[in-house]
C-alpha cells in the first residue's frame, strides 16, 4: 500500500516540478539567460491567487486566472526591466554579461520576495482549490486537488510540445534555441521571439505558482527553495533540454516521496541533492546533455 | 530621522507623529529631565502572523496610557524593530535598541531561539526584557540557574510545560470525557520549545486519560504533510496533538484537503490569529487549539475591550502574543510606577511584585525559589488556557465552561468512533 501511495503522490508532485522546470529550461535554452528570478515569479503568482479568492472573494476560477496573469505580467516586468537592459548595455563587456544577468534576476527575485512579505507577511497561503474531496483508491486516499493537479501539468506540457513541434511560430523558437544567428538571416526579429518566449514562460511559471499553491501553499520563503529545485532538475537534465528537464523532474520527485515515505520527510531533499552531485561529477552535461 | 521617529511615523497617523518628532527632538536637546519619556524597544516578527500582533498591541496599549496622561506624567515610547525572525538581527536590534535608542525595557520575540539569544545581552546590558510569546522552559529555568545575571529576563508567557498541562487539562474535560477518546499522537515542529513540550505531553496526556501511540517531530521546513499523516494514520489514534506555532497553514491546509478522519488540537500558534482563515483559505475549519484569550470571549473584564480596540485599528484580533505584550506594557507601566524609577535593578524588583489582572487573566510571576523562576504562573485563578475552535471564519470558545461561547463541532471527516 506504501508502494502505491508513493507512485500517486510522487506523481502529483513531480508533474508540478516538471511545469515549474520547463519554463526555466525554455529561457535559458532560447536566450542563454538563467533567469534566477523563477521561485519569485512562482510565489508571486500563488499568492496573487490567494488574494484575490481570500481577499476579495473572487473565487477560485477568477483566482486562478488572476495568478497566472500575474505569473505572465511579472515574467515580462523581469525581461524588459532586468533582463533585456543588461543585455543591451554597451558599459557591462559581453563576456560579463550572464553573470550581470545571473545577479541581476537574483536581486530582482529578492526584491519580490521582500515585497511580498511586506504587504502579506511571510507566513504560508494556500490559493482556494479548484476541486475538493478526496478520491479512495484501493486503500489509498488521495485529494482530488492532486490528481486535478497533475493533469492541468501535463495538459499544460503537451501543448507546449504540441506548438513547438507542430505550430509554426513554435518551430521558430526551436530554431531559434538552436541556432540565433541563422533564424535571424532568415528575417525573424530575435527581439520579438525573446518577447515571446518570456510570455510563455510567465503563463508557466504562473500556472505551476498557482498549482503549488492550491496543493501545498507558498510562502516569501518558497522563493529560494523553488528556484532551487528548478536549477538542479534543468542541470540534472541538461541545460536548455525540455525531455531532460521532464526526466530529471520525475527522477527527483519520486527520489523524494520515496525518501519521505520510507525514511524521514525531515531527510525529503538530501537524496536528490546527492544525486545532483553525483551527476555533476560523473555526466556534467545533465542525463541527455543539451539538444 | 532617528529610528524612533521612523517608527513612530511607520505606526502612527500624523497627528501622532508630530509629538513623536517633538518627544524625539527634547531627548536630543539635553540630559534625562522628569518628564522625559518612557521608551519601549519592541523587537518582533513584524511580518509574520504571531509576531506581527506584538508590535501593534504594545502601541495600542501605549497610546491607552499616554493618552491618561502617561506614567506619572511621563509619555511611553515605543521604538519598534523587525528581526525578521532572525536571532542575530534580533540581538543586533536590542544592542541598537540600548546603546543608541536608550530603551528602558525591551519586549521582544515570540520565538523562543530569538529570546534565548537574547538573554545573555539582557544580562550584559542590563536591561529588563519579557518575552511576550516564547515558551520554552529553558528561558525561566535560565533565570533560575543564574538569578543574578539572568534576572533581567522576564517569560510573559506560559512555559511549554505549563502550555502542555493546559492541552491536557482541556482535552481531560471536552475530547476524553465527551468524545470518549482513548488514544493520542503528538506531532510537533522541531523547535526549542516543543522539545519539553512534548516531554510534559508524554507525561501529562496518559493522565488524562489519553494513550500516546505515535510521536511525530518534524522540520520547521516540511513541504508535504502527507507522509506525516500516513505514519500517524497507521497509528489509528483518536487526537492528534500538535505543537506548532514557526508551521501552521500547511499542516492543517493538508489536514483538511487530505480529510484525515482524526481530530487535531494542542498548541497551534497561527491558528490563534484572525488572519489563520484566510491564510488556509478556510482549511482550518474544525480544527481545536488551546489558546490564553480569544477575541470575544471574557475571561476579564479587560479582554472584549482590547479584542475590539485592536481590530477597530489593525483590522483583525491579535495573536495570543499580541494579548500578552499588550497586558506586558500595563504590569510594565505599574511596575515603573511603583519603583519610582526606570532603573533596571529597581524596576526588575517591581516587575518581581506583579499581581495584575489583565486581558488573559490575573497574572504573577514565579518567584526565585521555583524552577520556572519568572515566568507567569498557570492555574485556576491565575492565568489559564481557552480551547478554541475555528467555526466558519470565527474562533470560538468551547472550555472553560465558564466563559464558553459555543460547542464542539467536529468535521464530518473526522471518523464516527470519536463523534
Amino acid at each position: 500500500m506504501i508502494g502505491l501511495q508513493i507512485l500517486v503522490d510522487g506523481f502529483a508532485i513531480s508533474a508540478l516540478y516538471a511545469l515549474g522546470a520547463m519554463g526555466f529550461t525554455l529561457i535559458f535554452g532560447v536566450s542563454g539567460v538563467l533567469n534566477l528570478t523563477h521561485g519569485a515569479l512562482m510565489v508571486m503568482a500563488a499568492v496573487a491567487a490567494w488574494a484575490a479568492s481570500a481577499l476579495f472573494g473572487l473565487g477560485s476560477y477568477a483566482g486562478a486566472a488572476i495568478g497566472i496573469l500575474c505569473g505572465l505580467a511579472g515574467a515580462l516586468v523581469t525581461y524588459f526591466a532586468v533582463v533585456a537592459p543588461i543585455e543591451r548595455s554597451r558599459a557591462i563587456p559581453r563576456e560579463e554579461k550572464e553573470i550581470f544577468v545571473l545577479t541581476g534576476t537574483l536581486l530582482w527575485g529578492i526584491m519580490i520576495q521582500e515585497l511580498v512579505a511586506y504587504f502579506f507577511t511571510d507566513n504560508p497561503k494556500t490559493v482556494l482549490p479548484i476541486v475538493e474531496g478526496v478520491f479512495e483508491i484501493a486503500g489509498v486516499r488521495t485529494p482530488r486537488n492532486q490528481v486535478f493537479t497533475a493533469v492541468i501539468c501535463w495538459i499544460v506540457i503537451g501543448l507546449l510540445w504540441l506548438f513547438v513541434n507542430r505550430a509554426r511560430a513554435g518551430k521558430v523558437l526551436l530554431a531559434a534555441s538552436m541556432n540565433p544567428r541563422g533564424v535571424t538571416l532568415l528575417g525573424h526579429d530575435m527581439g520579438k521571439i525573446y518577447v515571446a518566449v518570456w510570455a510563455i514562460y510567465g503563463l508557466l511559471a504562473g500556472t505551476a505558482g498557482v498549482l503549488l499553491g492550491m496543493f501545498l501553499g507558498v510562502s516569501s520563503y518558497s522563493v529560494g527553495p523553488l528556484t532551487a529545485s528548478a536549477f538542479s532538475i534543468v542541470v540534472l537534465g541538461g541545460l536548455g533540454s525540455v525531455t531532460g528537464s521532464l526526466i530529471a523532474a520525475y527522477v527527483v520527485g519520486y527520489l523524494e516521496t520515496a525518501t519521505a515515505y520510507l525514511i524521514s520527510p525531515a531527510y525529503r531533499v538530501i537524496p536528490a541533492l546527492l544525486l545532483l552531485v553525483a551527476v555533476m561529477y560523473l555526466r556534467p552535461q545533465g542525463l541527455l546533455g543539451r539538444r | 530621522m532617528s529610528e524612533t521617529v521612523r517608527a513612530a511615523a511607520r505606526v502612527a497617523p500624523i497627528r501622532r507623529t508630530l509629538p513623536a518628532l517633538i518627544a524625539a527632538g527634547l531627548v536630543a536637546a539635553g540630559p534625562v529631565r522628569a518628564a522625559d519619556p518612557i521608551r519601549i524597544g519592541v523587537i518582533a516578527e513584524a511580518q509574520s502572523v504571531a509576531g506581527a500582533s506584538i508590535p501593534q498591541a504594545v502601541q495600542l496599549a501605549a497610546d491607552e496610557i499616554n493618552a491618561k496622561g502617561g506614567i506619572d506624567g511621563r509619555q511611553i515610547q515605543v521604538v519598534t524593530y523587525d528581526n525578521k525572525s532572525s536571532a542575530s538581527d534580533a540581538v543586533r536590534a536590542f544592542q541598537r535598541a540600548v546603546s543608541e535608542d536608550k530603551v528602558n525595557l525591551v519586549i521582544a520575540s515570540y520565538i523562543s531561539e530569538v529570546v534565548l539569544a537574547l538573554m545573555p545581552w539582557a544580562a550584559r546590558l542590563k536591561t529588563p526584557m519579557i518575552t511576550p510569546g516564547a515558551a520554552s522552559n529553558e528561558i525561566s529555568v535560565a533565570v533560575h540557574k543564574d538569578y543574578a545575571r539572568n534576572k533581567y529576563t522576564f517569560h510573559g508567557y506560559l512555559t511549554s510545560h505549563a502550555l502542555a498541562q493546559a492541552v491536557c487539562d482541556s482535552a481531560k474535560e471536552v475530547l476524553v470525557e465527551k468524545l470518549k477518546a482513548k488514544t493520542a499522537a503528538i506531532m510537533s515542529e522541531d523547535a526549542a520549545w516543543t522539545r519539553p513540550l512534548d516531554a510534559a505531553y508524554q507525561e501529562c496526556l496518559p493522565k488524562s486519560g489519553l494513550k500516546v501511540v505515535e510521536h511525530v517531530r518534524f522540520s520547521p521546513d516540511t513541504g508535504d504533510f502527507t507522509p506525516i499523516y500516513n505514519k500517524i494514520e497507521a497509528a489509528k489514534p483518536d487526537l492528534i496533538v500538535t505543537g506548532i506555532a514557526h508551521v501552521g497553514v500547511q499542516p492543517t491546509v493538508q489536514w483538511q484537503n487530505q480529510q484525515v478522519p482524526i481530530a487535531m488540537t494542542g498548541i497551534s500558534g497561527q491558528a490563534t490569529s484572525s488572519t489563520f482563515w484566510a491564510n488556509t483559505n478556510g482549511g482550518t475549519q474544525g480544527v481545536l487549539f488551546d489558546s490564553v484569550a480569544l477575541p470575544g470571549v471574557a475571561l476579564t473584564e479587560k479582554t472584549i475591550p482590547f479584542g475590539e480596540a485592536f481590530a477597530k485599528r489593525f483590522g483583525g484580533a491579535p495573536s495570543y502574543a499580541g494579548f500578552m505584550a499588550y497586558d506586558a506594557v500595563y504590569y510594565s507601566a505599574e511596575a515603573i510606577k511603583r519603583a519610582g524609577s526606570t532603573e533596571a535593578d529597581k524596576l526588575v524588583e517591581a516587575l518581581e511584585k506583579t499581581d495584575y489582572v489583565g486581558t488573559v487573566g490575573h497574572l504573577k510571576f514565579y518567584g526565585k525559589d521555583d524552577p520556572f523562576t519568572h515566568s507567569i504562573q498557570y492555574g485556576p485563578g491565575l492565568m489559564t488556557s481557552v480551547l478554541g475552535q475555528w467555526q466558519n471564519g470565527k474562533q470560538v470558545a468551547i472550555w472553560p465552561a465558564a466563559t464558553a461561547n459555543g460547542t464542539m463541532i467536529l468535521p464530518p471527516a473526522v471518523k464516527p468512533a470519536v463523534q
